[in-house]
């Protein structure tokens, strides 16, 4: 654990030269948020094994580099263009920074803000009181507690009640330079009876850093947020992103969380639901070589009525390793209760492994939940009726691969994602040829 | 065309075919039948390349090349094509896709280039007219959810794609009622062609009165036990198989 305290102290030593110039420092509210997080960081250092949310995800390689944030650098312009998708509006965030110059906000209508968080800390920050943190706490594990002490931007959207985007919005996190600590806070605020769809896209140019991003949504009344995660770090990136919703009643969140990229990730998708809201989460990792893919979801049913459906699948090969957490939570005073869990794995080689690990906690007696959990490889009969086409096995069991794990880009209505989603995915499959 | 001389084969070290001996013509139709547990369906897989089997005795040759020795998909390129008794759902990959993916190997395993996007198109919607099907079978996840009729049906529309050289057609028309039947006999008949051979598995006769074989065989514990003309059916469907599978032994 000696890396782990020299490492905890570099940040810390770093900390005091960079906590004046963060954003906010005259707010007494945000400052007590960052001392929180900060003297929780202090005390414990980055979450490990011992820690039962993190008992299949070891950070200690993180221990190894000290990272630490960078300025605003070039950017490769044609590059960034194959990610942007064009029927959208977007936000980029480079190393963590708001950059308006390269964002496409315009035409954007009236009832929709989407402003730099540094930005609005600045010219408005009472706007924020009491809905920054309020969605997630520090308490909640240390990499929030981080990401809350050490954020310098990220974004602010907000949906005017009964207002809809009329396009997707497209957050890309860029990070362009090596051993690069990029923290972002994001604000989703979509108040009642309005609907915005998002997507966030995680690129790096840069071989090696870290993302810490902390997402906070927080829904209206009977409103409707469609979220896409496209998670497509660069192939030694370390991910940490966490995405945290408070449902009011009635409202309808989505989550699509696709992880396909880094070396080492982790995937916070939490949401609590109020009276008669609905909530799915639905996602795929795909993880090779040595990478190592965690999700960890919680559904929290505090009021009746609310209705959740999870269904995630991992495909697993070479020596990768996912890991699949999903807790769902009933409390006492939820009833009718409607909540089903699914994860689905595929294992392609003896060396990768899943571990998965449903947890259904219910405290009232009417409720209808159900979860299912499968391990297994492809199946030789399917394989032999490819083959018995004409279809050698190579690219049979691609073929099978490629379409166990389409389905759930199929559940992807935007076209242009869905078309960004499978070409990521046949890069993964070579011998698919479509 | 096909030659199977003497074959043995065991599953598990148990012997289903003991040295069964079959030559099919080009252009010829050859029904076999027999009852439950001949070795009927062993045969047909043991053809396509099925792995659990083991040869242990006997030669298969196919177009004058040893068929035993090439892998499942190279038999498939060569012309063999095998519509199954239970066809395998795939979700996740359409008919269509599947069907581009087989006609593309088998065009490449003959020097040929891809097929022209829209000339596909038109092939295998003209296939889909020829089965009576719905142009959206195509695109649905190959047989996921299908009744047992547009399974045997989509194994058909597949080989009308693929115009294979040998195509055996096993328990085709199990699980079919009549309608369906008379489709997928419609179907195979208009498939039939000088260079084109059938081997039919079946377990009733009654497929053979839409589909008119030139060769009737009994396959009675791993052998064939008496082989005559479409005569030889009815005589079956009459007397049962068990005046003939004392003549196995």
């Amino acid at each position: 654990m000696i890396a782990a305290e020299q490492s905890a102290y570099s940040y810390l030593s770093a900390y005091q030269d960079l906590a004046p110039s963060l954003p906010g420092v005259d707010q007494p509210w945000l400052q007590q948020l960052r001392a929180e997080g900060l003297a929780a960081f202090a005390e414990r250092g980055f979450p490990n094994i011992r820690e039962e949310e993190w008992r299949y995800t070891n950070l200690s390689a993180l221990n190894k580099t000290v990272f630490a944030p960078v300025a605003e650098q070039g950017i490769d312009a044609a590059w960034l263009q194959s990610y942007r998708l064009e029927d959208a509006y977007s936000v980029v965030l480079v190393n963590g920074r708001y950059v308006a110059g390269l964002s496409a906000l315009s035409g954007l209508n009236d009832g929709v803000s989407v402003r730099s968080l540094a930005e609005v800390l600045a010219q408005n920050p009472a706007a924020l009181a009491g809905k920054l943190g309020q969605a997630v706490a520090s308490s909640e594990h240390n990499l929030v507690a981080f990401n809350t002490a050490w954020f310098a931007d990220g974004v602010v959207i907000e949906v005017a009640a009964k207002q809809q985007l009329d396009k997707p919005l497209q957050i890309l996190h860029v990070v362009t330079e090596a051993n690069a600590l990029v923290v972002s806070r994001n604000l989703f605020l979509v108040n009642d009876q309005a609907e915005a769809e998002i997507i966030e896209t995680y690129v790096g140019s840069a071989d090696s850093y870290f993302t810490v991003s902390v997402n906070e949504c927080l829904l209206g009344r009977n409103a409707g947020l469609t979220f896409y995660k496209a998670q497509l770090e660069a192939a030694k990136a370390q991910h940490f992103g966490g995405t945290y919703v408070k449902q009011a009643p009635d409202s309808r969140f989505a989550h699509h969380n696709f992880a396909l990229g880094s070396l080492l990730a982790r995937s916070d998708i939490h949401s609590d639901l109020d009276k008669a809201s609905a909530c799915t989460l639905n996602g795929l990792f795909v993880a090779s070589g040595r990478q190592h893919l965690d999700n960890h979801t919680r559904i929290n049913h505090l009021q009746p009525y609310a209705i959740s459906r999870e269904f995630y699948k991992g495909v697993l090969d070479k020596k990768a390793r996912g890991v699949f957490q999903g807790r769902v939570v009933v409390a006492e005073g939820a009833q009718h209760t409607d909540s089903e869990m699914n994860n689905r794995n595929l294992l392609l080689s003896a060396d990768a492994e899943v571990d998965t690990k449903p947890q259904l906690e219910i405290y009232n007696d009417d409720v209808k939940c159900s979860h299912g959990v499968t391990v297994g490889q492809l199946e030789e009969k399917s394989v032999f009726y490819l083959q018995s086409r004409g279809v050698d096995a190579e690219t049979a069991r691609n073929i099978l691969t490629f379409a166990f794990a389409n389905e759930m880009a199929d559940k992807v209505e935007n076209a242009e994602l869905k078309g960004l989603l499978l070409q990521e995915l046949l890069a993964r499959f070579p011998a698919m040829n479509l | 065309m096909l030659s199977i001389k003497n074959l043995h084969v065991t599953i598990n070290d148990k012997p289903i075919l003991k040295g069964l001996t079959l030559d099919i013509n080009p252009g010829e139709v050859h029904a076999i039948m027999g009852p439950n547990g001949a070795g009927k369906s062993t045969l047909s897989h043991v053809l396509s390349g099925k792995p659990g089997y083991t040869v242990t005795e006997g030669s298969v040759t196919y177009d004058g090349k040893d068929l035993l020795e090439m892998d499942p998909e190279v038999r498939a390129r060569e012309g063999v094509f095998l519509a199954f008794q239970y066809p395998v759902e795939i979700p996740g990959v359409s008919n269509i896709y599947l069907l581009k993916a087989a006609l593309n190997a088998m065009r490449k395993h003959k020097g040929l280039p891809e097929v022209d996007a829209m000339d596909f198109l038109t092939i295998v919607k003209s296939k889909v007219k020829l089965l009576q099907m719905d142009e959206k079978f195509l695109y649905r996840a190959v047989n996921e959810g299908f009744s047992g009729g547009e399974k045997k049906r989509n194994e058909i529309l597949q080989a009308a794609v693929l115009e294979p050289k040998l195509c055996i057609l096993d328990e085709t028309d199990s699980g079919l009622d009549i309608d369906a039947l008379r489709i997928v006999s419609d179907g195979v008949n208009s498939l039939r062609a000088a260079e084109r051979s059938f081997l039919m598995i079946t377990h009733y006769q009654r497929l053979l009165d839409y589909i008119k074989p030139d060769v009737v065989h009994v396959l009675a514990d791993g052998k064939i036990v008496k082989s005559g003309g479409p005569e030889l059916a009815l005589e079956l469907e009459e007397k049962g198989y068990s005046w003939l599978e004392g003549q196995a032994a």
